[in-house]
């Protein structure tokens, strides 16, 4: 059993630990501030607790032993992307000529992380068949927001700032419609078809010269290939709107097909899913933002720009021979969305997994992913439904509402009970248009073996369901804690640590 | 094959027949008319070894490491232990998701639990979200809070603020249709109290947004005057820290009367790393709660009766609430918090005054050393923290001609500010030796030209 095993206490809040004066020493003590600032500037407490290093390592090490990541065992979340995280794209990010650079570092002294970020740009415009990504955006809703305010200038450019609408499927992650609403966009939720996808009929009922953009991810949340894309996006353009592209499922579709070709304006692409930049926790991510050629001009500042050094010699890469500057000047640009120009350790990560793939292996990549969702889909129907039972992309959707209606345990249960075989759960009741969803993606980086094993401790979860409903709605009971009580935690919010007395 | 794909070609063959495919092409099929038309153009896969090569060849073309370093301005290099990087990237942090699953979580949430309370404890509020992108997204966000809580569309901000968190909430502020004024700086370096005064009057502003120490490194509090006149005229007052490890010496801008404290958090053990990933943080007092954006961790019980901790109050969030979210933002900055937080309880209290207070002493140092150059002064005297605003004449030039001299010397506020084109901002921290400002000193001697500053 790979969790966190239950007889293992929870360490003491690192504010009951320590005692004053006891922390290790890593600078030389100073002055008193007094000797610099006036008093009345100055703060008189500062209740943080001492502690040696030694305490600091063990109560940081036990916190990890009670947190369960792709490290420790199968992480089928849909729409996440659990896939591994390979070590040497941490190494190279951390390389010291990286990882020291001061975001201001004059451009002549950067070169090797402009050509980083350069690099990275041409081949995911290649990839993704965009004209340009911009790699300031800092996680996939950030890049959402900006490509929605992109799309509101390029209207207010072109004097079309009665484009009030967006379109948004109610397959769609909450983020689209949350990153619309903070753009002042009215949001058109329009409803999937029997087929779980969307129909050009439905979206052209509501189609007019107020569509602004319409947001849509393919494959969908369900998994499946919109095959209707070039006719939407064709309906969208005919009435002057843009089209966006949720990148959040992009791990299904490289080599295979692309979002500028499939008819899409402006995208996203998660990093942090697709390039195995490590979730670390729920971030930090990475959210390139890519567009079409008539919205270059109104991406975030600043870019980098190329110029070619007029040097001769052997050009393998987009970076050789070209030196580098971050060009502020865009007149056009919505303007910065972020502190500095982009999570560049980020960049590094993903253009390392670049690199360790090529075209073939980023093709192969997707293909696999598709295989394992499948493999899974297959094997998971043959003891519970699966509402769309046909070819799906990199995940799938199973229902539990069978299972509930005759035992009692919900798609809740399934995932609390997975907790204690060692895994970690599917997405669960997203989309929400399927009732008692479990949204599974396995990645191309499990085995078959991993899979088959996972598919028999579920079959064993849904046979236990029908002969002792109880033991897996007690479920989880292997974990160092239990259901926890949501709503006390809501009602009675104990947001933080207080010193007591 | 892709690079960390465990199929063999029997598996794969398995695999298709068990669903019923041919091929791996026939299950990606895809019409002939969005089917890519030409090969992908990036560089050919390479084995590891050779990643590492490239990879080391790309960073040796930064040159900076030689230099010594004066720079800041938003971004800050301090000392960071090990520990941190060892703790950190063990793969169960690093490699988790968001914990939405609690029960197999529970680490990291009390880790950020942790973080939550530190920064409570460093800014005086009452609560802190999760983290947020950076300092200028929780500017952004913070005052959308604001915004949020007075009803009012219109933001008063000190253009003794980051000139780039300035930047950012104009970008925000395009798609919310909200007006962003700026304040005026006065001759000393301080945001200018009566311009302030004066623009509140009308009580339109759904905030006054103030940085302390400031982009010029200036303390630049509320005073109980004007503390008094923006709480009568219901303006929110936002605290920005850009430099977090001021709160091991200043006073919590609590203390001067800010409801809402957002702020960057990189100086509390994340890499410099070219601008990102950093942490942004959010705090405010305890009635903008609901108002907060993004995750946060509450300690509640589990079935068990143990205290146990989860992410709570999600009906704020995008995932519940969609496009009437209080935010839509869903990936945050976990693991920067993360070292935060292991940086924070390393340091302790001891630590962390004692490196506010090595910060006061280097810059005071720089400050007296820089100002003994001819035609080198400071443009304010007013008390600061670990910034220095230096008159040398033409600044970009200065700082061109100082690089030679392998110094970098800071960052020119011409860039910001056309009114300061003749100033530098220059930071020290804790890292910066006597021999690096021995080393400007004997610098500037060389490039600053005496006849050019008046």
């Amino acid at each position: 059993m790979s969790q966190p095993s239950a007889n293992s206490s929870a360490p003491t809040l690192i504010f009951e630990t320590g005692a004053p004066g006891r922390a290790t020493e890593y600078v030389e003590r100073s002055r008193p501030h007094t000797e610099y600032l006036p008093q009345e500037l100055l703060r008189t407490e500062l209740p943080l607790p001492d502690n040696n290093e030694l305490d600091v390592v063990r109560h940081f090490t036990q916190l990890s032993q009670r947190t369960f990541g792709i490290d420790l065992g199968f992480y089928p979340l849909g729409s996440c992307t659990m896939k591994y995280n390979p070590r040497v794209n941490d190494a190279m990010a951390s390389l010291p000529g990286f990882s020291e650079l001061h975001p201001y570092t004059p451009d002549d002294l950067a070169q090797g992380s402009l050509a980083v970020m350069y690099e990275l740009e041409r081949s995911l415009s290649s990839v993704f068949g965009m004209a340009a990504f911009s790699l300031n955006p800092s996680a996939g809703a950030h890049a959402e927001l900006a490509a929605l305010l992109v799309a509101k200038k390029y209207f207010k450019d072109r004097g079309e700032s009665k484009r009030t609408k967006v379109i948004v499927p109610d397959t769609a992650h909450g983020t689209n419609p949350a990153s619309a609403a903070m753009c002042g966009f009215k949001v058109i939720s329009i409803p999937s078809d029997a087929r779980g996808r969307v129909s050009v009929e439905e979206i052209e009922k509501v189609l007019g010269d107020d569509t602004a953009v319409c947001m849509m991810t393919n494959p969908n949340t369900l998994g499946l290939f919109e095959d209707h894309i070039a006719e939407i996006a064709a309906a969208v353009h005919r009435v002057g709107g843009l089209m966006y592209y949720d990148g959040a499922n992009a791990n299904a579709i490289m080599g295979n097909v692309r979002p500028g070709d499939m008819g899409f304006d402006l995208m996203h692409l998660n990093t942090h899913k697709t390039f195995t930049i490590p979730h670390g926790g729920g971030g930090a991510g990475h959210g390139p933002l890519g567009v079409a050629a008539h919205l270059v001009d109104f991406l975030p500042t600043p870019v980098v720009r190329a110029i070619p050094d007029g040097k001769s010699g052997l050009r393998r890469a987009p970076s050789d021979g070209m030196r580098f500057e971050l060009d502020f000047d865009r007149p056009k640009s919505i303007g910065p969305m972020r502190s500095f120009w982009s999570n560049f350790a980020h960049a590094v990560r993903a253009l390392s997994y670049l690199y360790a793939n090529g075209a073939e292996g980023l093709k192969s990549v997707s293909q696999l992913a598709v295989l394992n969702a499948n493999y899974l889909r297959v094997g998971v129907s043959e003891f519970l439904s699966t509402p769309y039972p046909e070819i799906c992309r990199h995940e799938f959707v199973a229902s539990a509402q069978d299972l509930k209606k005759e035992t009692g345990v919900r798609a809740l249960d399934i995932a609390k009970a997975l907790l204690d075989r060692g895994y970690m759960a599917p997405t669960v009741y997203f989309p929400l248009i399927v009732p008692e969803c479990l949204m599974m993606e396995p990645t191309e980086t499990e085995s078959k073996e991993t899979l088959d094993i996972f598919i028999e401790a579920l079959r064993e979860i849904v046979e236990t369901a029908k002969s002792d409903p109880q033991s897996i709605m007690a479920a989880p009971v292997r974990t160092v804690v239990g259901r926890i009580d949501e709503t006390r935690a809501a009602r009675q919010p104990d947001l933080r640590w207080r010193q007591s007395g | 094959m892709g690079a960390y794909t465990p199929h063999t070609p029997q598996e794969i063959s398995q695999m298709l027949e068990r669903i019923g495919v041919g091929s791996l092409e026939e299950l990606l099929a895809v019409s002939p008319e969005i089917a890519p038309k030409a090969p992908l153009d990036v560089v050919p896969a390479m084995p590891e070894y050779q990643i590492q090569r490239r990879m080391k060849a790309l960073a040796a073309r930064n040159r900076a490491d030689d230099y010594a370093s004066f720079l800041g301005a938003g971004a800050y290099r301090h000392y960071a232990p090990p520990a941190i990087a060892a703790l950190a990237m063990r793969g169960e942090f690093l490699t988790a998701y968001t914990p939405y699953q609690a029960e197999v979580s529970q680490g990291y949430l009390q880790a950020i639990y942790e973080w939550q309370s530190y920064i409570c404890l460093l800014t005086g509020m009452e609560i802190a979200n999760a983290s947020v992108y950076d300092g200028a997204t929780a500017l952004a966000e913070g005052s959308i809070m604001a915004i949020n809580a007075t009803g009012r569309k219109r933001l008063l901000v000190s253009r003794a603020v980051d000139p780039r968190y300035r930047a950012v909430l104009h970008t925000y502020c395009g798609g919310l249709d909200v007006e962003v004024d700026e304040i005026a700086v006065g001759a000393d370096g301080r945001t200018d109290g009566a311009s302030v005064r004066a623009a509140i009057e009308a009580k339109t502003y759904a905030a006054v947004v103030l940085q302390s120490p400031n982009f010029f490194g200036v303390i630049d509090e509320i005073d109980p005057q004007l503390r008094a006149s923006i709480e009568s005229s219901g303006t929110v007052p936002i605290a920005v820290i850009s430099e977090a490890i001021s709160l091991g010496a200043l006073r919590s801008p609590a203390q001067w009367g800010a409801q809402i404290v957002v702020g960057e958090a990189q100086s509390f053990g994340v890499a410099l790393a070219y601008g990102g990933p950093y942490v942004g943080f959010i705090a405010s007092t305890g009635e903008h709660m609901r108002r907060i954006p993004g995750r946060l961790v509450g300690r509640s019980l589990d079935n068990r009766g143990q205290e146990a901790y989860t992410l709570t109050l999600q009906a704020r969030e995008q995932h519940i609430r969609r496009e009437k979210a209080t935010s839509n933002i869903c990936t945050n900055q976990a693991h920067c918090a993360l070292i935060a937080t292991i940086y924070l309880a390393l340091m302790g209290a001891s630590g962390l005054r004692d490196v506010a207070g090595l910060n006061l002493e280097r810059s005071r140092e720089l400050a007296t050393a820089v100002s003994s150059v001819p035609g080198v002064s400071l443009r304010f005297d007013v008390p600061f923290f670990n910034e220095i605003v230096v008159r040398v004449g033409n600044g970009a030039e200065v700082l061109a001609a100082l690089q030679k001299h392998g110094v970098l010397g800071g960052v020119d506020l011409g860039r910001f500010y056309p009114e300061y084109a003749d100033s530098i901002l220059m930071t020290a921290t804790e890292l910066t030796s006597t021999g690096d400002i021995a080393k400007l000193t004997a610098a500037l001697r060389e490039v600053v030209h005496v006849a050019a500053v008046r």
